[in-house]
């Protein structure tokens, strides 16, 4: 604690002396938590428009497959056939990078780098990150990496298009695909450097939580926002290297000739001469990665929905306790899952039993967590902002998403619906919808702590209802295209004898039309989003009357986040309406000694 | 108008979609409607509880909207509650674990008496063969694979003469009569799906995998590759016939073994050399 506050001080005196740094150090190559935080969230939004449209493109092709898009060849020409639809390899290269993109570059790196860059410090009472230096590394290790996936998009044979989970061999032979060439290795180099981003990044959120901690912020008076961020961390800490060897193993074998995915390939009239590796290997690998990722891109949001129902139903989060068991559950239990996405890779039959009872497992913390958001609205005063209704919108995403995943998880149903619509749209709506709503509740709820302004509250709910009906009407039909047996990643669903192909193109048509407008109405959210960053009504300091720390920082908070000392914690973040209290919220540095008229015999462990 | 409608609407169009969907799955016409019943099964439970909490739900969002003179209850937690849920939800999903686990392990156990059938995938198409007379394939090297020998059939091995090799990429089932899928891959993952059979298992290069069913209606099917395998993969189609005894044997007198294939293949090519010569 001392040592802390060394540190601390040491800061103020550092931020006092030279008040004003040039604008390269303040706005490009900062060190500042909140600044990275912005940059992280503006990186991430020029992502997922470019992850969106290419989504729009593809679901183009799948509905319309016959229109002629001729007219749109000032902006994609080389990517249309001579007859003006979408050509076949460049389906297949907007898919991968499709997932890529919204997986990695959005829901990573734009979700947990903007808010455990922005709340952790803020909300734990630290002047910065333990690190500022490695941070802003952390956010350049990752603009280097857009830069590299941003170029592959343009290179010769086009982008990878493998798949988001780049399966060897495809992924590992330029013969079996063209997006296999240049435009893979690019996508591995940029994955790469992704990996060193998030390391750095997760080892000082996990380093912040653990150190700079204010004087009174234990553990259990952390906010459960910093729960969830701090598990994020821990599962990326653990995950992430082994995405960086499965990708470096998959370099090898495509530039020096080893074998460590491939064996027994013939392929363009020749026989290679690889023997012994397996590609069953990769995709454990992966997906020793792969599925504590999900739980990555989940996480962060289901802590900013705990802190955003708590504030906006004026009541205590339900179960603080089981909130936080819950999450350390799923991130232990996110680590002995994996192969439940290879029931039928030809692995080990008998591990398709193991998994399947492992995985259904998660059902309970993940149940545990649903019904405490749900009795924490139940005789609460609910008022309805726009982050608050993303919120409740991610709930019902994390209940109707996790009931398919009851599905899957089940190997014998996941032997019928595997690589079927119905994973798409299983992950779509638990892991793409839910954290989608999550980040966007998280923009509304603390726009006012990062730019002093309010986004426009009409326009929210506006955003709110497009998205959130879009969302079920494009994904929600989906499952049942699965259920039917339509594969996913099919360029073209004409000449299909299983079932009626006629019925299903409808489907496909109505589904493209949803995901049109779904994807407009996003338009309404970024004009929100850039216009009240200069227009907006100006905030007060606590706009939602919230009891965690960052409300007590001024407007604009400066370097070093508190003008003078920093708040002593003295409770638990969530006093809201509590008997006897004069206002409905007791904000975590109000000691007891000043609340006599509420104080409760149980307060001492909180 | 009042937020909760919007997640009422969304709880009532999933049943209504549900209940009316003209797309759903088309008839079984393997003995895995084991697996037919376990999806139905999780849709009365899963949806259920998506019903039950969403509504519960809903209804929380009406009851308690803001008002000004109300004060929201101070429940941090209540143990015994929590303790409800987590058993109920223990028990629920054990109770769908429980068919899982023995249709799964049906699955994974193949019966003594099932037919072999090898299933060779390439981009982008398909290839079969049965062992033949003698009950079993010959062995295979991805060095001998050519237009001639898809299989990359081993010549000196003696139990590959007589395998039966398939003209063509439609494979005849025998009705009732378990069959054992062997997969193998040439080059990219594959997998050999036929969605009325309910069943699959990914083609790995370097492996043979395997899957078994019982065909039990006779009839047309199309098999699909159902695992990502490139440019061609959402047209890597094949056929499967299904048919009765009678008709199943009449069929498989007609293919042609391995040796057949390689004498014709040499006077073939004799033929080439022949006219090469004059």
């Amino acid at each position: 604690m001392k040592e802390t506050k060394l540190y601390e001080e040491k800061v103020v005196d550092a931020h006092e002396e030279h008040h004003e740094q040039s604008f390269i150090r303040k706005y490009i190559f900062s060190e500042d938590h909140k600044t990275i935080a912005k940059q992280f969230l503006i990186t991430g939004i020029f992502w997922a428009i470019i992850g969106g449209a290419f989504s729009f493109l593809f679901r183009i092709q799948l509905g319309f497959p016959n229109v002629d898009l001729t007219s749109l060849s000032p902006i994609i020409g080389n990517w249309l056939t001579p007859q003006g639809k979408i050509d076949p390899e460049v389906y297949l290269a907007l898919i991968t990078m499709h997932g890529t993109i919204m997986v990695f570059f959005v829901l990573t790196a734009g979700l947990s780098g903007t808010f455990l860059n922005f709340l952790i410090p803020l909300q734990l009472g630290a002047r910065d990150m333990a690190s500022g230096f490695l941070n802003m590394f952390s956010y350049w290790f990752f603009f280097l990496s857009s830069v590299i996936m941003l170029t592959s998009i343009f290179v010769e044979g086009g982008p990878a298009s493998g798949g988001w989970t780049v399966y060897p061999p495809l992924s590992a032979l330029p013969q079996a695909v063209s997006g296999s060439g240049l435009g893979m290795t690019l996508w591995l180099v940029s994955m790469s450097f992704f990996v060193v981003s998030a390391l750095l990044g997760a080892l000082n959120y996990i380093t912040t939580v653990i150190n700079l901690r204010t004087e009174g912020m234990t553990f259990f008076r952390m906010p459960l926002t910093i729960w969830a961020f701090l598990i994020t961390a821990i599962l990326g800490v653990l995950s992430f290297p082994v995405l960086l060897s499965a990708a470096l193993l998959l370099i090898m074998d495509r530039t020096f000739g080893t074998s460590f995915y491939l064996s027994d390939i013939y392929i363009a009239g020749e026989a290679l001469s690889n023997q012994g590796g397996s590609a069953i290997l990769f995709q454990h690998l992966f997906w020793f990665l792969g599925h504590p990722e999900v739980y990555i891109v989940i996480l962060p949001s289901l802590g900013i929905a705990s802190e955003v129902i708590a504030t906006c139903s004026r009541k205590p989060i339900f179960g603080y306790k089981a909130m936080v068991y819950s999450l350390i559950g799923i991130g232990i239990l996110s680590f002995v899952v994996w192969a439940h996405h290879m029931f039928i890779s030809g692995m080990n039959p008998f591990l398709g039993s193991v998994f399947t009872i492992l995985t259904l497992i998660i059902a309970v913390p993940s149940a545990i967590k649903s019904f405490n958001y749900i009795a924490t609205l139940w005789r609460g005063n609910i008022i309805f902002t726009p982050a608050m209704l993303f919120s409740i919108g991610l709930v019902s995403f994390f209940i109707s998403g996790g009931v398919t995943g009851l599905f899957l998880g089940n190997s014998v149903i996941d032997i019928n619906l595997h690589d079927t619509y119905f994973v798409v749209a299983h992950f779509h709506i638990v892991m793409g919808s839910a954290s989608f709503f999550g980040l966007f509740s998280g923009v509304y709820h603390w726009f006012p702590k990062m730019f002093g302004r309010m986004m426009n509250r009409n326009l929210g709910y506006v955003h709110f209802w497009f998205t959130f009906i879009g969302a079920y009407l494009v994904f929600f039909p989906l499952h049942y295209i699965g259920i039917a047996g339509f594969p996913r990643r099919y360029y073209s669903f004409t000449n299909f004898e299983a079932g009626k192909i006629e019925s299903f193109m409808d489907l496909n048509v109505f589904v493209t039309i949803a995901a049109g407008i779904t994807f407009a109405a996003q338009f309404i959210f970024l004009f929100n989003f850039f216009y009240s960053i200069y227009r907006g009504r100006k905030a007060s300091q606590n706009p939602w009357k919230s009891n965690t720390l960052e409300w007590t920082t001024p407007v604009n908070p400066g370097h070093g986040n508190w003008p003078g000392k920093i708040p002593k914690v003295e409770r638990w973040a969530y006093d809201y309406s509590k008997p006897g209290a004069k206002e409905d919220f007791i904000p975590q540095n109000v000691p007891y000694s000043k609340t006599p008229e509420s104080n409760l015999p149980e307060d001492e462990h909180h | 108008m009042h937020p909760g409608i919007i997640f009422f609407l969304v709880i009532l169009g999933s049943v209504l979609f549900h209940i009316f969907t003209p797309w759903y799955w088309t008839d079984v016409a393997s003995n895995w409607g084991g697996m037919d019943d376990t999806i139905t099964l999780t849709f009365w439970v899963g949806g259920g509880v998506f019903i039950a909490v969403c509504l519960f739900m809903v209804y929380c969002v009406f009851k308690f909207s803001y008002k000004k003179d109300r004060k929201a209850e101070y429940k941090p937690e209540d143990k015994k509650l929590e303790k409800i849920l987590t058993l109920a939800t223990t028990l629920g999903v054990a109770a769908l674990l429980a068919p899982g686990l023995i249709i799964w392990n049906q699955y994974i156990t193949v019966p003594k008496n099932a037919i072999e059938i090898d299933v060779m995938a390439w981009q982008w198409g398909w290839q079969y063969r049965l062992p033949g007379e003698d009950g079993k394939l010959g062995t295979t090297q991805v060095t001998n694979v050519n237009d001639n020998n898809p299989f990359g059939i081993n010549l000196d091995d003696p139990y590959g003469k007589d395998d039966v090799m398939i003209q063509g990429d439609v494979i005849n089932l025998e009705n009732n009569k378990p069959v054992k899928i062997l997969l193998r891959s040439v080059d990219v993952l594959h997998n050999w799906y036929v969605p009325q059979f309910r069943a699959k298992m990914d083609a790995v290069p370097g492996i043979v995998t395997y899957y078994w069913f019982e065909p039990n209606k006779t009839g047309e099917y199309e098999v699909l590759c159902a695992e990502y395998c490139g440019v061609g993969h959402y047209g890597m189609r094949g056929g499967v016939v299904v048919q009765d005894n009678q008709a199943y044997e009449s069929w498989i007198q007609e293919q042609e073994t391995f040796s057949d294939l390689i004498a014709k293949q040499k006077i073939l090519e004799d033929g080439e050399t022949k006219l090469a010569k004059k």
